[in-house]
């Protein structure tokens, strides 16, 4: 067993654990934070995505004590319970950027990672292409690029980050 | 997933002892290869070496001609270093075509090199551009490092620690992935060098990364895709499978080919 300790969603939490256990497992399990998916298990499909030190990873490709000692935000991060929405979540409620929701957590979290490397004003193009490594198999992706567009822009003029 | 034990050493001197105790350790470093192998118990190391905690093993840096790359720069800093933009750009674009967004967070070149597959990118711009393979115990030139699938010189208890590119002329490289696992079907990376011409071929060589000397001759002589009308690349010992037949991509390294040098003349 191996103790790692992290942030995750701002709260530090302490843990022992099997060297193997994979991130997404660790916050699935451990933590009951099942707002993270697993999708393919195999790093294609990015339901899985989380953000380590403010970055999008795919947390099903990445073990538990390599996250030790860093900070890790889930979809549960976003915006606190009861509280109104992340801009980026409610853009996707919006736009009706999702049918079945399975992808939805991993979208946004990639969505938000991009707002914060590429601003908030994307073109259509840029978001297409970053959404490289999502997969969804609803919507055809037509709203979930418009959500995205959306919530970036009203990230500019929100609080949460 | 196999049981192992777990070990972050904090010096590449701590990762080489954890080597030469634990028979059969393997280094993680971005784990984005080595993770979804052992998912998979292709891989079953009983000892897991983490670089990842090791200060200054990731610095990006020139050195007088040289581009200097840590061996944990992940595939995302090198794309947006602006170190690696100004000297190499077709080095910051190749790291930009890797796998996707997430991948690149986490990735790391000194794992892609060491890992050594067959469609891999940087083995590409590592051979056309003649780089260095520095690890802890000595430095090795591209041609002697790749020796075919998944096997380079790397001995049992060495690590890479970084990665010296001599600066082009010019360079590009141009990537025809696989809409799948966005790997190069066939990858060719083009640089013009003060002395010579490269081209190297990532993808479609039956034995990993290979140069395409035809290609490079006729290059030599005059820097323009015009040259390598007539010239093609045989189809015999390249890699045939559902995504492509040999000959398939012996056409594909033709058209790259051209293409990156016309995108190379076109950096000017």
């Amino acid at each position: 067993m191996a103790k790692i300790s992290m942030i995750v969603n701002g709260n530090p939490v302490n843990a022992n654990v099997d060297p193997r256990t994979l991130l997404v497992q660790f916050l699935r399990e451990n933590l009951r934070l099942t707002g993270t998916h697993v999708g393919c298990d195999t790093s294609q499909c990015g339901a899985c995505v989380v953000h380590l030190d403010g970055k999008a990873v795919k947390s099903c490709t990445t073990l538990a004590v390599m996250a030790d000692g860093h900070e890790v935000k889930t979809i549960e991060g976003l915006a606190a319970d009861g509280a109104p929405l992340h801009p980026m979540q409610e853009a996707f409620r919006e736009h009706h950027g999702l049918q079945c929701g399975f992808c939805t957590p991993g979208m946004i979290m990639t969505a938000v990672d991009l707002v914060h490397r590429k601003g908030h004003d994307l073109s259509d193009e840029v978001i297409r292409e970053e959404l490289e490594g999502n997969l969804c198999r609803c919507t055809g992706y037509q709203n979930i690029v418009a959500s995205i567009a959306a919530g970036a822009k009203a990230m500019a003029k929100s609080d949460l980050a | 997933m196999y049981e192992f034990k777990y070990h972050r050493p904090g010096t590449v001197r701590q990762a080489a002892n954890l080597l030469v105790k634990n028979e059969d350790a393997k280094l993680i470093a971005g784990g984005h290869t080595l993770v979804p192998v052992m998912k998979q118990r292709l891989a079953s190391p009983p000892h897991l070496v983490d670089l990842s905690h090791i200060e200054g093993l990731d610095t990006i840096e020139m050195k007088g001609r040289s581009l200097v790359i840590g061996a944990t720069a992940k595939h995302a800093e090198v794309a947006n270093s602006a170190i690696v933009g100004e000297a190499i750009p077709a080095l910051a674009e190749l790291a930009g075509l890797i796998g996707d967004p997430a991948v690149r967070h986490r990735g790391t070149i000194g794992g892609s090199l060491a890992n050594n597959d067959p469609t891999a990118d940087y083995p590409a711009a590592v051979l056309a551009l003649g780089a260095t393979i520095v690890t802890n115990k000595r430095r090795l030139k591209a041609e002697e490092y790749f020796q075919g699938l998944f096997s380079t010189a790397l001995e049992a208890d060495e690590i890479i620690t970084k990665v010296m590119f001599p600066v082009p002329k010019k360079a590009a490289y141009i990537k025809f992935r696989n809409q799948a696992s966005r790997y190069a079907l066939v990858g060719v990376f083009v640089a013009k060098r003060p002395s010579d011409v490269r081209v190297a071929v990532t993808g479609a060589g039956s034995d990993g990364v290979f140069r395409a000397t035809a290609f490079e001759e006729a290059l030599k002589k005059r820097f323009s895709h015009k040259v390598l009308d007539g010239i093609a690349v045989p189809a015999e010992g390249l890699n045939s499978d559902l995504h492509g037949s040999a000959e398939y991509r012996a056409h594909l390294i033709g058209v790259l080919t051209r293409r990156a040098v016309e995108a190379a003349n076109a950096k000017d």
